[in-house]
């Protein structure tokens, strides 16, 4: 399953892509994670914690970045083993595109999930999936845009409505 | 009489069921027993690179967490599948190697890695959880033909290219021949799509080990409670049997995946005497799809000739047949002799060929499933006989009709001899009750309301009742297939009946109470009929495959014939009078013509006390028989189905579903219209709802009733269901059995019906609506082409 979404951060490109490499960055943005250590080179080590569902586990694994062409594009990708609830591993090919002061990030994803969660069936785990990766490139666009302009706000990706979604999705997979 | 021989009599066994007072393995509690969980693959091919099961270990309350190479050092044997089937070339099939628990690697998603006992349930679940196995993966293949092909990932070495084997049954030459010959010929690929069972209790066994007796008990939800002791002791090295007491109580619905030996009980037995504690597990749903045997699975293609006349003249077929990841005890069997024996169906067939591929994938074992087999055989003829009917324009019940086999015995060129049967009375009874001379205005209506309305047949024969010992010994059964009974008239004359048969819902407690209430004129009430426990019962094969009318009351019958003339001999000698003179009737032995007589249980009083019998008489009144089958039983019908399709969303309802079928002697015909229910109800679910859905991993996707589809009430229409019995000639009773039969012949009733309503052939199970609207679209794009 692919999710292909993109979306516009008030924010150059080259500003966009040093917020991508930074590991606090990428730790406030990947959903539920604990801990993520590590560096661009080697990679990080995390730990997420997902509800996915009935199903709650603690995944430890691995996140990359690779294909790395600065400031254009680069793959986030990651894989984690949660114990019996089974195993997920996905990543994005994240392209940016500077679009006047702002950059239109893009982004597919896709996500292989294995054990306990496949069983849950495809229509908790692709709504998990594409919530996820919402979640993270939300997160992300926050994490951007809050630091030094934290006043430019895009049209059409309000984080109240995103918020509110997220808030949606979280009471459903409860 | 009227408990007697076709006497509609409640079932005795209603009352505990319904009122909650049934006794099923998980209800049992042994003195501080213990909870097994088990640790299961997450993938669907790897390779075991390292288990930790330091942290569970270290929770309280953990008893022990045991592995798979400590149970092969400890000599427990691989799990094997008990029928040889031999390939075209003559080599033997390649079994590969089933541990209870994975040694090196796992094979589908829920391989057993490791069993978890604990205080617990919950705490056996979360100590699985804890147990940190790294895995490094492999490639996977979950298709049959997928797994055929160059360059597939390798499940086993001693399979080379997935391959367990590759069989024919027919004659090549001559099929082709006809075929070549044939004035028409209708070619088809078909699908029979794989089923979970389902059954209403999901599996669960509870071991013991008693250190002072060294001695072994098992309750676990068994359909054949002796082949499972046989199975553990002779193969896995369990325990000897003398050792190993195997009782399957109340067991809640079986439908095949309760008859082989699963991991989960050897492991449990196992860790029994390893932790000195009862260990019990029990499956929950989702365990239940993941390690429970799947049904079916079968790729076909199949070719079929008519001369110019509509007469047949050659079937050739070939299968691909998934068996999964491991042989299960009775896969092999069930791809081969107990399909493609009946793939000549109602008909009268000079050449058929037939060859089967069967093929290991990463996908969860496959074995027997309601019908095994014979589903999958009438399936394919029926549909390829509806559809070489409308390619030829042809009312398709004349065209099968003109090939009915009309003489008995009638040999087929694929082993089997039909006894009995009268199909055009089937045909006929089914038309007439289905009112098919008044579906021409039932369509007309239909289309008034904007529905597409279709009808099916489907005229199916299978073959029963399994079967002659020495006739299925010749094929590579590992086991003989007859029953044993034992008949116990205790000395105030109430009657215990022990069978090898195994109730898991038919309502032998019931059926079996009849026929010896028939025999010795008794009311039902007198009698119990025992079973399930290698203690009490001393052997027997089970229930499965419809065979506990046919060959288990047939060894009932043999008992009781010893029974009656013991009686009508002490009778004869207390009441003076000649053996031949003595009758039982009323609850009392007679001299016939008199008024001379011994109440019932004064026959029984007087075999015990002894003090006036027959010198040389041994006292007591109890006899035993193993009755071997001298055939298979040949029940067969003719179910009719009618539909109504909406075109706008390719929702489709069954709103008319005809059975006729010929079962032979009919002991209660409420238990046989309920087993003719239940098994169109899933035939119905096969053809509409329910699919085994894997991805390219090998997760299965539809592990849950999330996915995967049982027919509801709201899914099934009101059933007319009518008998047309021809007499079975080969046991006493004149039995064929009715407990498949309703899985069997529905399935293509139904997609007949469907695809007559659609006007598009091409259709495959389940015909879910999304698939029903989109070979609608491909029929309505075609005609807009042309």
């Amino acid at each position: 399953m692919d999710f292909k979404d993109e979306r516009i951060i008030a924010a150059t490109p080259d500003m966009v892509w040093a917020h991508l490499l930074d590991p606090a960055v990428l730790k406030e943005c990947v959903p539920g994670c604990q801990s993520l250590t590590g560096s661009v080179e080697d990679g990080f080590e995390a730990v997420v914690v997902q509800r996915v569902g009935p199903v709650k586990a603690t995944f430890t694994g691995t996140v990359l970045l690779s294909n790395i062409d600065a400031p254009k594009s680069l793959t986030i990708s990651g894989k984690g083993e949660g114990g019996v609830a089974g195993f997920a591993r996905g990543g994005a090919d994240v392209t940016l595109q500077g679009e006047g002061a702002s950059t239109r990030l893009s982004y597919v994803v896709n996500a292989q999930i294995g054990g306990k969660l496949a069983q849950l069936g495809s229509r908790i785990i692709d709504s998990f999936v594409s919530k996820m990766a919402d979640q993270f490139f939300e997160s992300f666009q926050a994490q951007v845009e809050g630091a030094p302009a934290a006043d430019a706000k895009t049209p059409g990706a309000t984080p109240g409505f995103w918020q509110s979604l997220i808030n949606m999705f979280k009471k459903i997979l409860r | 009489m009227s408990e007697g021989i076709g006497a509609r009599v409640l079932r005795k066994e209603d009352k505990r069921f319904i009122t909650g007072k049934g006794r099923y393995t998980d209800d049992i509690i042994e003195a501080n027993q213990a909870y097994a969980a088990f640790v299961r693959s997450p993938h669907a091919h790897a390779r075991i690179v390292s288990v930790d099961a330091s942290a569970a270990l270290a929770m309280e309350g953990v008893e022990t967490v045991l592995m798979g190479p400590e149970l092969v050092a400890d000599g427990i044997g691989n799990i094997i599948c008990g029928w040889g089937v031999t390939s075209k070339d003559g080599s033997p099939m390649n079994m590969g190697a089933w541990s209870a628990l994975a040694t090196e690697k796992v094979r589908y998603v829920g391989d057993a890695v490791a069993i978890v006992v604990a205080d617990s349930k919950a705490l056996a679940k979360s100590a699985a959880e804890a147990v940190v196995v790294e895995y490094e993966e492999l490639p996977v293949v979950v298709g049959s033909v997928e797994a055929l092909a160059e360059g597939a990932p390798q499940l086993h070495e001693n399979a080379p290219g997935n391959l367990i084997f590759d069989w024919e049954i027919g004659d090549l030459a001559p099929t082709d021949a006809a075929l070549a010959s044939a004035a028409h010929v209708t070619e088809m690929d078909i699908t029979n799509n794989r089923l979970a069972p389902n059954p209403m209790e999901p599996r669960s066994a509870i071991a013991t080990f008693n250190e002072a007796e060294d001695h072994y008990t098992l309750y676990t939800t068994s359909q054949n409670p002796h082949v499972a002791r046989l199975v553990l002791s002779a193969f896995y090295n369990v325990a000897p049997e003398h050792k190993l007491r195997v009782i399957a109580p109340d067991v809640g619905g079986g439908f095949g995946s309760k008859i082989y030996i699963y991991p989960e009980e050897i492991a449990c037995l196992w860790a029994a005497m390893k932790c000195g504690r009862s260990v019990k597990w029990t499956s929950d749903r989702t365990e239940a799809f993941l390690t429970d045997a799947h049904g079916r699975d079968h790729v076909s293609t199949a070719k079929i000739g008519f001369d110019k006349d509509g007469k047949i003249v050659g079937l050739k077929v070939n299968t691909k047949a998934n068996l999964g990841a491991y042989m299960s005890l009775f896969s092999s069997a069930v791809p081969t002799y107990l399909y493609a024996t009946l793939l000549s169906g109602q008909y009268d067939i000079a050449n058929i060929y037939c060859d089967v591929q069967a093929v290991y994938t990463n996908t969860v074992p496959v074995d027997a499933y309601r019908g095994a087999g014979r589903p999958e055989a009438c399936y394919l003829i029926e549909r390829l006989m509806e559809t070489a009917a409308r390619e030829m324009g042809v009312d398709p019940a004349a065209l099968r009709a003109k090939n009915f086999v009309k003489s008995f015995p009638h040999q087929t060129p694929v082993i089997m001899a039909y006894d009995s049967g009268d199909f055009d009375a089937n045909l006929k009874q089914a038309q007439e009750a289905a009112d098919v001379a008044g579906f021409a205005a039932r369509k007309a209506e239909a289309a008034s309301r904007g529905k597409l309305r279709g009808l099916g047949y489907s005229n199916y024969i299978e073959a029963c009742g399994i079967a002659p010992s020495a006739a299925v010994g010749s094929l590579g059964a590992g086991v003989g297939l007859w029953e044993s009974a034992e008949v116990r008239v205790n000395p105030v004359g109430t009657i215990e009946i022990l069978t090898g048969s195994h109730s898991h819902g038919q309502g032998h407690e019931t059926t079996f109470a009849q026929i010896v209430a028939e025999r010795f004129d008794l009311p039902t009430e007198n009698i119990q009929i025992v079973h399930g426990d290698t203690d009490k019962v001393q052997f027997g094969m089970g229930t499965y495959g419809s065979r506990s009318g046919a060959v288990g009351m047939s060894a009932i019958v043999k008992a009781m014939d010893k029974v009656e003339a013991k009686v009508k001999k002490i009778a004869a000698h207390v009441l003076e009078a000649g053996e031949d003179d003595i009758v039982i009737e009323g609850g009392a032995v007679k001299v016939a013509g008199t008024d001379k007589q011994m109440l019932w249980h004064e026959v029984g009083l007087a075999a015990y006390t002894a003090h006036n019998i027959p010198e040389g008489m041994e006292p007591g009144l109890k006899e035993s028989a193993f009755y071997d089958p001298t055939n298979f039983t040949f029940p067969a019908g003719c179910y009719i189905c009618e539909v109504e399709v909406d075109p706008e969303t390719g929702v489709t309802e069954v709103v008319q579903f005809v059975a006729s079928d010929d079962f032979g002697t009919i002991i209660n015909p409420m238990i046989v219209e309920g087993q003719v229910h239940g098994g169109i109800a899933q035939g119905i679910g096969q053809a509409m709802l329910e699919n085994v859905v894997y991805d390219e991993m090998g997760q299965q996707l539809s592990a849950s009733y999330m996915d995967y589809t049982m027919p509801r009430a709201d899914d099934l229409p009101n059933y007319s269901v009518h008998h047309a019995s021809t007499v079975c000639p080969g046991n006493p009773l004149g039995m064929k059995g009715c407990g498949e039969a309703g899985a069997i012949g529905s399935p293509p009733a139904v997609i007949n019906a469907i695809t007559d309503a659609i006007g598009n052939n091409n259709l495959a199970m389940p015909a879910t609506p999304a698939a029903v609207w989109a070979a609608l679209q491909d029929v309505q794009s075609k005609i807009a082409a042309e």
